[in-house]
């Protein structure tokens, strides 16, 4: 079964209600806006870990995925009911703002998508995520600083400063063009998921370090309280806090006249092998914290919203059955999201491979029918003005064969 | 898999007596014979540390004194202001301070302290000083063969230990003090390095001897002013013979006389060049004076010197020092046969710690321990480092995650130095903090070799298949690589 789905819920006259600095934009070529008093935004979010597309945006048409997804499966009525993006698509409860934006023509969800990376190991995928490369291990720069580093001259997108988010810039960021770092004073790196890992480690390993990290960690809750409370603390990058912390962060510096234009973070913890859940639990929780990073985005970057495009990513999905601990293992397709006053949103945009054992790939993962590196050159080229010789060339080395997809930006 | 017994030694080598293997790390050439690799390091004099631009001691308390007395001439002829507090204090230290930079040139990867520019503070000569002491410290150890030259030094310098919480002297000299007292000694004689250390201005001021004065001496008799025993029963106690091994408090009292004058020139320089170790005659109590039931005639420096060389050869120091450097390398509990052994090495020896650090290498004790001792954070730290293929590059960051590690470089709360077992590291702050600055590590490093392969090369011949796993199944590599370096395999040696 394929089924083509794009289901624009916003009409071009419902979308010209809006501010006016997008009315003035909608009009203009965007070609022929590359001199003019454009000046776009652009921001990735990395999630590292691998996230389940299945339970954040949910085929709950598809007649096989309930089966499949079992205890972890969206539905759309009972207690926390999912969010109907079309008749076939219902997005995670957790992600209220996206929902918000999705009807109001900002936003969009690409499925069943995935990166030239076909194994399962998450250091390799996020190397080939981050790196644009076909294959791990090729370069220690990423595609979107080699996508700055190529940009014409003389746009302000190229004038100012790009920012990467946290302690250390992600690899997408690293390369030839200078770039801004900034992270949250005293940001805690050893985020929950890493504590309980090693947690889980020394209880198997090492009892009396087993013993003096589940105290240590202990006093560290306690004493910790409501952690925003002081605007240091706000949380690891795989809690709702820290990703609410970090955007509001790029979005303050964002918005500011000489501030940056590009913008990388990565959050954390999306590797949900044990007790993943669905509607509520662990993912739906991350998920929250997303949500609340794009919606932090949407109101920090104020009238600069209207020409920001986001796009979140992901090394790759997970396993379209549930495993023995109710979670799921490493897969393939996933979903991407894109946000932003900038996106022609709306609409789920997949080439629906379908969840019959026969469809999965490898007969366990949803099969990834749009290539990511689409999705970006497309963003790349139609809100930053790339050309495809350097996209195929310098951004995504080796991509030739894959083309820029049209129409993600509302023109 | 079947554990080779090379490969269980060359673990051993390189994180019992070392500090971690690095990626580039031959293992095979030190599996060949890990015994041996150790002893070739401390044939390379690779102990010793002089990096242009550090300064020695004497430099180094000048310039203290200097920046003490333009304080004090600017507070005297520039009262602070409501209206202007700190701007003529900044402009004048300053400049002192430039000219002694213009003396020195830094060392190649020496912090650029950036303090004066951000703040407009003056740069204190002490921290600058201690930052640069620090960072040549750090690349030392980084850059070491095992590192085992390293550890030992560090051991050394624990346990004749001075602490920056003194005050500004002990903040200049710290680094000074080791490179000049310490490192010369691991692998000479305990007697050199006990007269080198207890002699030493940075020694003398943490343990006030310069304020010692002998009462029947000229000053004595002319100041009343009487013994400070500070230094004295340290040396008993801590450095040579150890607490309860049979000497009383008429000992202390006599040590303590024997060393009255022991001192430095100050700043006036009326008695040499300011900076520097001398005996100053008038503070020295007068006589012959009986120690352990021997009495040392009256001979100027040379009474207290002919005292140290009896203490560092006494029986009950040889058992003292055999039993630490046991427990440090070995084990909280430390083989009584070994300690044994090394109390006799030490003994037939007269103290030549190199014979003793032989023994040690060469006893089967050694390293049949099973590897249960936590690393202290300053091995955790510079072996994550070098696990990592992260070479500092700023002291501060390093500094810091000591301080919350709860092992301030050269600043133990007291003269008997960090705790040296595991129950002192492996609280459950310790642990969670030791996370912290593994995960800001495993962060912050641009190394490109894959988790899993680092596993192998870290901690291979005793990685558990729990901790391959969990390193395998991390969700990033940043988290891979805190897994790794916080897995029981890396943390005990």
């Amino acid at each position: 079964m394929k089924l083509y789905c794009e289901t624009p819920s916003l009409s071009r006259r419902q979308m010209l209600a809006f501010g006016g600095s997008l009315i003035a934009s909608s009009f203009i070529p965007k070609f022929a806006r590359a001199a003019d008093g454009r000046d776009p935004r652009f921001i990735a979010i990395i999630l590292r870990g691998a996230m389940d597309g299945l339970s954040a945006v949910a085929p709950t048409g598809d007649p096989d995925y309930a089966s499949l997804h079992g205890d972890l499966a969206l539905q759309l009525s009972g207690t926390n009911p999912g969010l109907a993006l079309d008749s076939f698509f219902t997005l995670n409860p957790a992600m209220s703002n996206f929902s918000r934006l999705y009807k109001s023509g900002q936003a969009a969800v690409v499925h069943a998508t995935a990166t030239a990376y076909r194994d399962r190991s998450h250091f390799d995928g996020q190397d080939v995520l981050e790196s644009g490369y076909a294959g791990a291990g090729q370069t220690p720069s990423g595609w979107l600083n080699r996508a700055i580093a190529a940009l014409p001259a003389g746009q302000k997108v190229t004038q100012k400063s790009s920012l990467a988010v946290g302690a250390t810039a992600p690899l997408i960021m690293r390369g030839p063009a200078p770039i801004l770092g900034w992270a949250p004073e005293a940001l805690p790196e050893a985020g929950d998921d890493l504590n309980r890992r090693l947690l889980d480690l020394y209880q198997h390993t090492d009892l009396k370090l087993a013993d003096a990290l589940s105290r240590g960690l202990d006093a560290a809750r306690m004493a910790k309280g409501d952690g925003m409370a002081n605007g240091k603390l706000a949380g690891g990058m795989d809690s709702a806090p820290g990703m609410r912390q970090a955007a509001q962060g790029a979005a303050r510096l964002m918005s500011a006249d000489d501030g940056p234009r590009i913008a990388a973070m990565a959050f954390e913890g999306w590797d949900t092998h044990q007790n993943e859940g669905g509607a509520t639990g662990r993912l739906f929780n991350l998920l929250t914290g997303l949500d609340g990073a794009l919606a932090d985005l949407e109101s920090g970057l104020g009238a600069a919203w209207s020409q920001t495009a986001v796009v979140v990513m992901t090394e790759f999905g997970r396993t379209a059955n549930i495993n023995g601990t109710e979670g799921t293992d490493h897969g393939t397709g996933t979903v991407a999201f894109l946000a932003g006053g900038a996106i022609k949103g709306g609409r789920v945009i997949a080439d629906w491979p379908g969840l019959k054992q026969a469809q999965l790939y490898q007969a366990r993962d949803l099969n990834p029918t749009t290539d990511l590196r689409a999705l970006l050159k497309g963003l790349l080229s139609d809100h930053l003005g790339l050309g495809a010789a350097t996209l195929g060339k310098d951004v995504f080395p080796d991509s030739d064969g894959v083309k820029p997809m049209q129409g993600l930006i509302a023109a | 898999m079947a554990l080779s017994p090379d490969q269980a030694l060359t673990f051993m080598a390189l994180n019992r007596f070392g500090l971690g293997a690095k990626p580039e790390t031959d293992l095979a050439g030190i599996a060949s014979d890990p015994r041996g690799f150790l002893k070739q390091e401390l044939d390379r004099k690779s102990e010793i540390l002089n990096e242009p631009g550090l300064m020695d001691t004497k430099s180094a308390l000048q310039a203290l004194f200097e920046q003490k007395r333009v304080e004090k001439m600017m507070r005297d002829q520039m009262p602070a202001t409501k209206d202007q507090p700190a701007a003529s204090m900044a402009s004048a230290p300053q400049a002192i301070i430039n000219a002694g930079q213009n003396a020195m040139q830094p060392a190649p990867g020496m912090a650029v302290n950036d303090m004066a520019a951000k703040d407009m503070k003056p740069l204190k000569v002490q921290r600058d000083a201690n930052l640069n002491e620090s960072m040549a410290r750090f690349l030392h150890a980084y850059a070491a063969t095992t590192g085992f030259a390293e550890r030992l030094v560090w051991f050394w310098s624990n346990h004749f230990c001075v602490s920056t919480a003194k005050g500004q002297e002990i903040e200049m000299t710290a680094g000074s003090f080791e490179r000049e007292a310490i490192r010369p000694h691991i692998v000479g004689s305990f007697g050199s390095m006990l007269k080198a250390v207890e002699q030493h201005p940075a020694m003398l001021y943490f343990l006030d001897n310069q304020q010692s004065i002998g009462p029947n001496s000229k000053a004595g008799q002319r100041r009343g002013k009487g013994l400070n025993e500070n230094l004295a029963r340290e040396i008993m106690e801590l450095h040579s013979l150890g607490v309860g091994s049979g000497y009383t408090q008429a000992d202390v009292t006599s040590l303590a006389r024997i060393i009255t004058g022991w001192t430095f020139v100050g700043q006036n320089g009326k008695d040499g060049e300011p900076g520097t170790s001398f005996f100053n005659a008038n503070f020295h109590e007068p006589g012959d004076h009986k120690l352990l039931g021997k009495v040392y005639p009256q001979n100027g420096v040379a009474q207290g010197e002919a005292a140290l060389d009896d203490l560092a050869t006494n029986p009950a120091t040889a058992k003292h020092i055999a039993f630490k450097l046991a427990r440090h390398f070995v084990s909280d509990v430390p083989p009584p046969a070994l300690v044994d052994r090394l109390t006799q090495t030490f003994m037939k020896t007269a103290g030549d710690l190199k014979a003793v650090t032989q023994a040690l290498i060469d006893s089967d004790e050694a390293w049949a321990a099973p590897p249960a001792k936590l690393k202290n954070p300053q091995e955790f730290l510079l072996s994550s480092l070098r696990a990592l293929d992260f070479e500092p590059d700023d002291p501060k960051p390093l500094l810091n995650a000591l301080n919350n590690m709860g092992e301030p470089l050269w600043r133990p709360s007291g003269p008997n130095g960090f705790g040296d077992t595991s129950d002192v590291w492996g609280s459950p702050e310790g642990i969670k903090v030791r996370l912290e600055v593994a995960s800001v590590m495993a962060h912050k490093t641009k190394s490109q070799t894959n988790p899993n392969d680092l596993v192998v090369q870290i901690i291979g011949p005793v990685a558990s298949a729990e901790t391959k796993q969990a390193v395998a199944r991390a969700e990033s590599k940043p988290q891979a690589l805190a897994l790794l370096l916080m897995s029981p395999e890396f943390q005990r040696r």
